[in-house]
């Protein structure tokens, strides 16, 4: 591969060259940009918006957004992976939904608000989304009925399969889950 | 068999089996068309004018088959989850732009390009709002990978099913020469500080699909971001306007219709690198973050329902390996007793796939043909066993094992385990 090593240290040299143009490339967003596109949640709650919502709440914004595919409590739609499926993981047919398998709570706000609902990905207000997510995770008896979530709380939730993940030494940057 | 409606034309007068399939087109009879003799050809005539975009021959059918999950094959294609390659049709290595197999999670978005920006934020000195024209305005490199689904072969991980083609067991890869600015450069652009060890990059289209991308030496150097495929813009199933390549990595970390890099010191965990694209091993954890496509090969024909006779066959394959380049391709005739090393064809590039060729005499008795890759850096494409006995058959991704092709008294071909 030293081909792929020499050709880019000439791009390197070509670039320093015209280095002080640098500068002139692209533009400097503005912070409130930066924000607006800026969705991603991390493990540690790191991205999660203001706001909070309650399993009661979520339950009302699932049957108006979510329900028509994931079907009545999760079950039944024509997309699946929501509820169920603990215990299957050794078994010769697996099942991973959120409850089963999903290791960080923080992932799901984070898909529902990147992905869902499917028609209308990033329609949901921060507070509804919370409620979502709420509502799932009591489906999966991870939260109570009367549970409520925010940016302090979530993070907090503890999925069953935390501890089923094996980063590869190779691509893992010496992160340990 | 179609003569062009030519007014110039002056139909043959030579007695020829041509002639009489003619006057039967002349009723929509067409029977398929041979040239057994020279005299059956047909005459030279004026061809179509030129035009503007060149058309497959009207003789050539080539397409991608949409498909749902394992087993789940001649579904809408609404409710597809990816595109398979005919790889049975396909000659060279470059697989056509228009023919590179598919995978979204939210369909193909229809991307003006002047009003779709690249967002470089997070743990960097200057976060950068960049233009297609600002990265076309950028040094650029080209190179042929291949790209690779995860889910390539994944019909097999636990039966066999028969009536199988090479298109459905492996059109999950496909090798394309690519255009575009590397990574490297957008680094320095933006000044990274020196804590940022990961890079979330994200998608525009519907799922904002996003994937934490270990800064590793090697994807530093390599990983560009690129708006050229095969000579031309990307097509839009592949990306269109920008997307990220990755050589040699999941097809999934290779984000198309990508709007943003953040710069992290530690991964995102998205829903597809946690949810999906884990492999499940037999002990019920998950393997996270094997993010390099392993040593493969395919015997592309023979395969899965063609029918051969006896005597010669020109066996003919592909092989790749995300861990550089393929260094030797083995075939077996006898179901794995013995192998022979096919030549490859045309030079072999690094996490690109290369052609490989083996002339075989076919005694007419039944038998099974399988391949197996070797690449520059040492790694043997595992054979079934042994890739089940360190995975299980759960892991639903990275399935890697020697694909083997059963053929029967007859001459037909099928897929089988081993
Ligand atoms: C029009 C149908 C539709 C609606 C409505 C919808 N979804 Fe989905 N959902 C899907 C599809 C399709 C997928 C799979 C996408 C993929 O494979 O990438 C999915 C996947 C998911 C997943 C991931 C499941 C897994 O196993 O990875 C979650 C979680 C989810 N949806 C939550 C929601 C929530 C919450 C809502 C409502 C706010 C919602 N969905 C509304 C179609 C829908």
């Amino acid at each position: 591969m030293s081909w792929i090593n020499r050709s880019l240290a000439l791009l390197a040299l070509v670039f320093s060259v015209t280095g002080a143009q640098a500068q002139t490339v692209g533009r400097t967003p503005a912070a409130a940009e930066i924000a607006a596109w800026d969705i991603d949640v991390r493990p540690d709650g790191q991205g999660l918006p203001q706001g909070f919502g309650t399993v009661a709440r979520g339950k009302t914004v699932y049957a108006e957004n979510c329900e028509g595919c994931h079907g009545v409590g999760g079950i039944g739609g024509i997309k699946g992976g929501l509820v169920g499926g603990q215990g299957t993981l050794t078994s010769n047919h697996p099942i991973k939904s959120v409850g089963s398998f999903w290791p960080y709570s923080t992932t799901l706000f984070d898909y529902v608000r990147r992905a869902m609902p499917y028609p209308a990905p990033g329609s949901l207000s921060a507070a509804d989304t919370y409620a979502v997510v709420a509502y799932i995770l009591s489906l999966n008896g991870l939260l109570p009925a009367n549970g409520r979530l925010d940016a302090k709380t979530l993070p907090k939730v503890r999925m069953p399969n935390r501890d089923g993940f094996r980063p590869d030494a190779e691509f893992s940057q010496g992160y340990i889950p | 068999m179609q003569v062009p409606p030519d007014r110039n034309h002056v139909p043959s007068v030579r007695p020829t089996r041509r002639n009489m399939l003619v006057a039967g087109a002349g009723l929509a009879l067409a029977g398929p068309a041979t040239a057994e003799t020279l005299a059956d050809i047909p005459d030279r005539a004026p061809g179509a004018p030129l035009s503007g975009h060149s058309e497959r021959s009207s003789y050539v059918k080539l397409s991608r088959i949409p498909e749902a999950g394992p087993g789940m094959r001649h579904v809408d294609p609404a409710d597809a989850i990816n595109s398979k390659a005919p790889l049975q049709e396909l000659v060279g290595t470059i697989t056509p732009s228009d023919l590179h197999y598919e995978r979204s999670h939210s369909g193909v978005p229809d991307i003006d390009p002047d009003v779709h920006r690249l967002l470089v934020h997070g743990q960097v000195e200057r976060p950068l709002v960049l233009s297609l024209d600002d990265l076309k305005a950028l040094p650029s490199i080209t190179r042929t990978v291949f790209i690779e689904c995860t889910g390539n072969g994944w019909e097999n991980w636990k039966a066999a099913d028969p009536t199988l083609t090479v298109q459905n067991t492996h059109g999950l890869v496909s090798n394309n020469e690519w255009t575009g600015v590397p990574l490297r450069i957008l680094v320095d652009l933006v000044g990274r500080s020196s804590g940022s060890t990961w890079m979330l990059a994200e998608g525009g289209d519907g799922a904002g699909v996003a994937r934490s991308i270990p800064l590793t030496d090697e994807i530093i150097d390599e990983a560009f971001v690129a708006y050229g495929q095969n000579g031309e813009p990307l097509r839009p199933a592949h990306g269109f306007p920008i997307r990220l390549v990755t050589p040699g990595l999941e097809g999934n970390l290779h984000i198309k219709w990508l709007r943003r890099l953040k710069f992290g010191d530690r991964p995102w965990m998205t829903r597809w690198e946690t949810a999906r694209y884990t492999q499940l091993q037999a002990n019920g954890t998950a393997r996270q973050f094997q993010l390099r496509m392993e040593t493969n090969s395919v015997i592309t024909s023979p395969s899965g329902t063609m029918k051969i006779k006896p005597g010669r066959n020109l066996i003919r394959g592909l092989a790749w390996s995300g861990h550089g380049r393929i260094s030797r391709v083995e075939v077996s005739t006898d179901a794995a007793t013995t192998w022979k090393e096919c030549r490859l064809v045309g030079q072999a590039l690094t996490k690109a796939q290369v052609r490989f060729e083996l002339p075989w005499d076919w005694d007419g008795r039944p038998t099974k043909i399988v391949s197996r890759s070797t690449d520059d850096a040492g790694h043997i494409q595992p054979d079934r066993a042994t890739l089940i006995a360190q995975t299980g058959t759960n892991a639903l991704f990275h399935y890697n094992a020697q694909q083997t092709w059963s053929i029967d008294l007859s001459g037909e071909v099928h897929n089988v385990l081993d």
